[in-house]
């Protein structure tokens, strides 16, 4: 058997990472979404001493592990295209990180 | 020496394990080199795997307690609304911070920022983990793999030190005060 026989696919490694993207994603799309419309804001707030916080960053734990545990079973055994799920991935944590800077937040509602 | 209880709870929340967990980024940058790009790839033996592995969960833990403690013991004290026509804010970090337009930015931009922020950090330390648990001993010849770590820790690092930048420099200019009095040291008042 050769090395590369022995190694684990890369299918784990593929959804560990696209999962972390779409948590990121919600969290930063529901953060503005919190701080633009106030009827969301009211709907995030499952605990009001932490205010909307608490809903923004449920919503993306849940979808982040949901995420994990689907595509993990989907692709744990194959090998897949790891630039493309890379590139993905790196553009959705982009996205998330930029959509919780106040500053680009600011932008996007025009104020 | 005395410390009052919230101030204690923000010093274990942004020391105990903010900082802890951000000089530990230097042992698993340090780990990741060994493991996958050095010359003569370190080979773990089981008890070093163990180890190894136990390392990374604990970093994972320190920015799970460090975020928890942060949004929902912490933050409700800074967030907390004076009483209609109070003074004093001193007990009321936010609204001392947006009173004047020297500081309000700290929070406009500081906290607004480090409170979503600081969530990636777990997330994207606690994937670290769990695929050190898996490739650690591959990492050598899976470089898509190491690349998706050395990524993740990126990022993870990237969302803990932010955050505790804002962190410190939000608590110097609003301390998060107030409770019991903890007397750590009895001393006496003294001119030099």
């Amino acid at each position: 058997m050769t090395n590369s026989e022995m190694q684990p696919t890369n299918g784990a490694a593929a959804a560990t990472l696209l999962s972390v993207g779409l948590g990121g994603l919600v969290l930063g799309a529901l953060a503005l979404a919190g701080d633009a419309i106030p009827a969301v804001a009211k709907a995030l707030n499952i605990w009001n001493p932490t205010g909307p916080l608490s809903g923004v960053t449920l919503a993306a734990i849940v979808v982040w592990l949901a995420a994990w545990l689907v595509l993990s079973r989907l692709w744990s055994t194959r090998t897949l295209d790891m630039r493309l799920i890379g590139g993905v991935s790196a553009a959705m944590i982009v996205a998330g990180l930029l959509l919780t800077f106040p500053p680009f937040m600011d932008l996007l509602q025009g104020k | 020496m005395e410390i009052t209880f919230r101030d204690a709870v923000t010093v274990i929340h942004g020391i105990g394990f903010g900082a802890l967990l951000l000089l530990a980024f230097s042992g698993a940058a340090a780990a990741l080199y060994a493991l996958s790009t050095s010359s003569t790839p370190w080979r773990p033996s089981g008890s070093d795997l163990i180890l190894l592995r136990a390392y990374f969960w604990g970093m994972a833990l320190l920015a799970w307690l460090a975020v928890l403690i942060g949004a929902y013991v912490v933050y409700p004290w800074y967030r907390a609304h004076p009483p209609a026509g109070a003074v004093d804010l001193s007990g009321f970090p936010k609204a001392l911070l947006m009173s004047t337009p020297a500081t309000s930015q700290w929070h406009d931009i500081g906290m607004e920022w480090k409170e979503h922020l600081a969530w990636f950090s777990p997330i994207s330390l606690t994937a670290v983990a769990w695929l050190m648990g898996r490739y650690a001993t591959a990492l050598k010849d899976m470089k898509s793999v190491r690349n998706v770590l050395v990524g993740l820790l990126a990022l993870g690092f990237f969302a803990t030190a932010v955050p505790g930048f804002f962190g410190a420099m939000l608590n110097k200019y609003a301390p998060v005060r107030g409770g019991a009095n903890i007397v750590l040291m009895r001393g006496e008042a003294h001119d030099k």
